[in-house]
């Protein structure tokens, strides 16, 4: 899977948590979960349990601190696919 | 469990009347099961409704948040104490209301833990009331909040 496949994925898992619609279909890298799509961070772990769903990868604690923006979480899903 | 539910029950940060928590009965990483009752001189029910007091339905939120999402979430890091002051933030529920509780009824709450992660609890909540008949029953969800100073 490609980084545009992932960040298509990651546009599908976001869209129940946000009312950003613009923020939402201009989604790229440089999206930032919290300041762009206005999410918490109550539902930014339903996100990352659905990203762990979707890609059917397990996130430590480390990494979901850092996943902030599409950017830094895009690559972590990378890593986890790839070390997979 | 005595000793582990007094230790928590003391932890809870709730004034008197703002406690909707009487005893814990069960404890474990699992879930929680504790009671309640709703005495009849509770100040909303004067105004809850004028002439006919029923519990309202933000009360009974409240009584499974703090038996089944407060105390479990205390409850599940006890053994992960630091020397912060830790509490629970609800970050969302979903009810459903199925019988009215009205003055002096006493209620048991039971919740699952359906996950804990990243510091955020979700349980699958319950409350029956003395005839087991379930009165209300959903989800909710809250976030440890650390404070570092108070």
């Amino acid at each position: 899977m490609d980084k545009t496949q992932i960040i298509k994925e990651l546009a599908k898992i976001v869209t129940p948590y946000t009312e950003e619609k613009s923020a939402l279909e201009n989604i790229g890298e440089d999206t930032d979960f919290i300041t762009d799509l206005k999410i918490n961070s109550a539902n930014l772990v339903d996100i990352v349990l659905d990203i762990e769903e979707k890609f059917n990868i397990a996130i430590d604690n480390d990494s979901m601190a850092k996943m902030l923006t599409v950017k830094a979480t895009v690559e972590i899903i990378e890593t986890k696919l790839n070390a997979g | 469990m005595v000793t582990t539910s007094k230790k928590i029950l003391d932890q809870l940060p709730y004034g008197k009347s703002f406690l909707f928590v009487d005893e814990l009965l069960h404890l474990d990483e699992n879930g929680a099961k504790g009671t309640y009752t709703y005495h009849e001189d509770l100040p909303f029910y004067e105004a809850h409704f004028k002439n006919a007091p029923i519990t309202p339905a933000v009360i009974l939120i409240e009584t499974m948040a703090q038996i089944g999402l407060v105390c479990l979430g205390f409850f599940l890091i006890e053994n992960t104490k630091t020397d912060q002051n830790i509490s629970l933030a609800m970050t969302s529920n979903a009810i459903d209301f199925l019988k009215p509780v009205y003055p002096g009824e006493k209620v048991w709450v039971t919740s699952e833990k359906v996950y804990f992660r990243f510091n955020k609890l979700s349980c699958k909540v319950k409350m029956e009331n003395a005839l087991g008949e379930i009165v209300c029953k959903g989800n909710i969800s809250g976030m440890l909040i650390s404070k570092a100073h108070e």
